[in-house]
């Protein structure tokens, strides 16, 4: 039993930590998600170029570092922290974990070192209904003598309107649910594809909706089977999932430390008034959440590892990824919301810090399924014996 | 970063669930998942025979040193075998005081003479104890122990007298562990002493407390002149609190999994019995099942990181702090749902008088878990002052 960071990771962590200290500071959080943009591209070149995060779990053979999942999501953790704005989330953990487990080798070699290179992706998975499965996929794909022809529009797309290459996950006319599902890379200036940024209650991360209007791909675009990609698109967003959660472990930590640093300052009837029972018991309470979602996030880690090196089951997976997702997006918006209120009136304020960690808390919780969400998946493997 | 046990460890663990097999069946076979918390006033004679077949098979005392009998057992291995003993429905440990407190505190801080006296009878599941800590003015103040002992210089015994309160197993065993101001003038944790006291004697009165559930697990005991032999005593008079907090960190954590896997058979039943009554459809009781599901799995990743972390400064590591207060409050709310996964039928006993059936003991006894070993408050305190570094509420 040696669950834990090995030392190569400590460091590794650490390493994240202490350059997010240095360049995802308030004052540098803020002025990138006042921006359409919503990122620093310096700051994104030297996450790529000196820090190498895009190539952490790609594998050598396509110009990765080749580690795993447990190096990224230390590595993610402190991104959550420092809510780090930047198209990362969006290329390594949708874009990049979509080719990991949909592409053929040719496809790996051609999209995947431009990854690792830095050059900014996305995944474009739910229609304008929302949804976090195959079921909001809306996007049609037809096949037309050997082409494919994408019509539609898909929403909630994170960093999609400045991301230089996509993944599609589109399906079949008249087909629902998990029928008819296909998963197609593309670039994202190729005809016919339109692109709208949509303002955001959390800063810090973009979303855009895109338009697809007799959008024509050759066969290659296609990332496996035509039609039978479901429970593929599952799997890459089960991984998202744990890579999503340790975003909310990183801002629920944040959250917590934050907070009892105020608290010790801040004196009231001649004490700090983190002295007082009723704050510290809160505070006691937001430390069990941040330490069970971290226990769920590492074990999570491990599976995802397991996952991708095709010894775990996709259903194993998917409960790991939704205990870890269901309790972290609970955790986070606990925690966050817990440091509004032990802020006091400051916690009120645009001034304070802790109101941007709340937004993002909610906006991780809602993408990809919240804690509702992810208890009925759950109910639905415990209780109906399905396979989710 | 791993998941898996090594292959030694797996080893043990075959030879571990084997053994249960092949011996906990034929005059054993009543007493599996027998005798667990809520339960631990049943089956006390099938019980102790019980604990020494286990000597018989050399599993008591596995996390003692081979020097005293034991088997030098690994932190994992010790894991593994309370793992597969609760997997196999093993029955509450009778023993489990001497061998997991009285024992280890001995091997500790006791003399040659206490450990060649007291540690075969553990060993071989002979001799049982208890603990005399708790009073009514020391529950969580534990520090606030009014029982006195004064050393009789004409019959070279130490006179104890005093109540406990909260003592289980006081009537089923031969020796209890006290706690006791040996200098009348001192307070808090300065002048106590650690007594190794001999429960069958004039002095000793046991009186059951009969709990909310209809049963008695927990005993007052009064002492009055009791005796204890001038080498009865562990340290020197005034060692008592720094013995007694040395003791609290034998606990390391090795039962958890042990106790996760009792959870998990009330879980499991829980579920089969949502699926056959049709709460099993309901929307509500769904999302609570999968949520008690949920955190069931997270208090399993939680102690595998408590037990990979091992100790940090002597203490327990920070993160392993929260560990008491999330098992004690997942727990009752695990009753909760039993009840309402029951729904009309959770009021109907089982028989008159008061007998009731698993799930109602287990929902009224789980009401004792957010209390006892320091309640959900006291472990927020701790909580917010040693791991978070919070200051103290100032003390009356």
């Amino acid at each position: 039993m040696d669950f834990k960071f090995s030392d190569e990771q400590i460091m590794i962590r650490d390493t994240a930590e202490a350059f997010l200290a240095e360049v995802s500071t308030s004052a540098a959080v803020r002025a990138a998600m006042v921006t359409e943009r919503g990122y620093d591209p310096d700051l994104w070149a030297r996450i790529c170029t000196e820090m190498y995060w895009p190539a952490i779990h790609i594998p050598e053979q396509y110009g990765g570092l080749g580690l795993g999942y447990v190096e990224l999501v230390a590595t993610l953790e402190q991104m959550g922290r420092r809510l780090l704005c930047a198209p990362f989330f969006a290329s390594v953990c949708l874009a990049g974990n979509a080719l990991l487990v949909a592409g053929n080798d040719a496809q790996k070699g051609a999209w995947l070192p431009r990854l690792v290179a830095g050059s900014s992706a996305t995944l474009a998975f739910a229609g304008p209904q929302g949804g976090s499965d195959a079921a909001a996929v809306s996007v049609t794909c037809e096949q037309v003598g050997g082409r494919y022809r994408l019509n539609g529009v898909s929403r909630y797309v994170l960093d999609g309107h400045t991301a230089e290459w996509l993944v599609v996950a589109a399906r079949a006319p008249g087909s629902a649910g998990n029928s008819g599902v296909s998963l197609l890379v593309l670039e994202a200036n190729t005809e016919g594809v339109s692109r709208q940024w949509l303002p955001t209650m959390d800063q810090t991360r973009k979303q855009a909706q895109i338009s697809f209007d007799d959008v024509w791909l050759d066969a290659d675009a296609l990332l496996g089977v035509e039609g039978e990609s479901a429970s593929a698109l599952e799997t890459v967003l089960d991984l998202a999932r744990v890579a999503l959660a340790a975003d909310q472990v990183g801002g629920a930590q944040q959250s917590l430390d934050m907070t009892v640093d105020y608290l010790q300052e801040r004196v009231q009837f001649g004490r700090s008034i983190a002295s007082y029972q009723a704050v510290k018991h809160k505070c006691a309470d937001m430390m069990v959440k941040v330490e069970a979602g971290r226990s769920a996030l590492y074990y999570a880690a491990c599976i995802a590892d397991e996952a991708l090196a095709g010894s775990a089951q996709s259903s194993q997976l998917a409960e790991a990824a939704s205990i870890a997702k269901g309790y972290c997006s609970d955790a986070y918006f606990f925690n966050a919301g817990c440091g509004i209120q032990l802020f006091g009136g400051v916690g009120f304020t645009a001034e304070y810090d802790i109101q941007l960690y709340f937004k993002r808390a909610k906006s991780t919780e809602t993408f990809l399924g919240n804690g509702d969400y992810h208890r009925q998946r759950l109910a639905r493997q415990l209780l109906d014996e399905e396979t989710i | 970063m791993k998941l898996s046990f090594s292959k030694q460890d797996e080893q043990f663990r075959a030879e571990v669930a084997a053994w249960l097999q092949a011996n906990l069946c034929g005059e054993y076979e009543t007493i599996r998942w027998r005798g667990g918390p809520g339960d631990e006033h049943m089956y006390v004679e099938e019980r102790k025979a019980w604990e020494r077949k286990l000597h018989e098979g050399g599993w008591t005392c596995i996390g003692w040193p081979e020097a005293h009998g034991g088997r030098g057992a690994s932190i994992e291995q010790q894991v593994i075998f309370n793992e597969e003993y609760a997997r196999a429905g093993g029955p509450g440990r009778i023993g489990h005081i001497g061998e997991t407190l009285a024992g280890p505190t001995i091997i500790a801080f006791g003399s040659d003479q206490q450990q060649q006296r007291f540690l075969p009878g553990i060993l071989r599941g002979e001799e049982f104890w208890c603990q005399g800590y708790s009073e009514p003015s020391a529950g969580s103040d534990l520090a606030n122990v009014k029982t006195r002992a004064s050393f009789d210089s004409d019959t070279q015994q130490w006179k104890i007298s005093g109540q406990k309160v909260w003592t289980s197993l006081a009537h089923e065993s031969q020796y209890c562990f006290v706690i006791a101001r040996t200098d009348p003038d001192s307070v808090g944790h300065k002048g106590l002493g650690f007594f190794l006291l001999a429960m069958d004697q004039a002095g000793v009165d046991v009186r059951p407390i009969e709990q909310l559930t209809g049963t008695s697990e927990f005993n007052e005991v009064f002492f009055d002149e009791a005796r204890c032999g001038a080498n009865d005593i562990v340290g020197l008079p005034g060692d008592g609190w720094k013995v007694a907090m040395g003791l609290l960190g034998f606990e390391r954590g090795v039962s958890t999994l042990g106790q996760q896997m009792l959870f998990q058979n009330e879980l499991n039943e829980i579920v089969a019995l949502a699926k056959r009554n049709g709460a099993a459809r309901d929307p509500a009781l769904r999302a609570r099942i999968a949520d008690a599901h949920m955190g069931l799995r997270i208090m399993r990743y939680n102690s595998m990181r408590m037990l990979s972390g091992g100790v940090d400064d002597g203490a327990l590591q920070k993160s392993a702090m929260i560990y008491k207060l999330y098992w004690a409050s997942w727990h009752r709310n695990l009753g909760k749902l039993a009840m309402d996964v029951l729904g009309d039928e959770s009021e109907i006993l089982e028989a008159a008088p008061y007998q009731l059936g698993r799930l109602q003991s287990m929902y009224l006894f789980t009401r004792s878990d957010t209390i006892y070993g320091g309640t959900n408050q006291i472990q927020r305190n701790i909580i917010a002052e040693r791991a978070l570094g919070m200051p103290r509420e100032p003390r009356g």
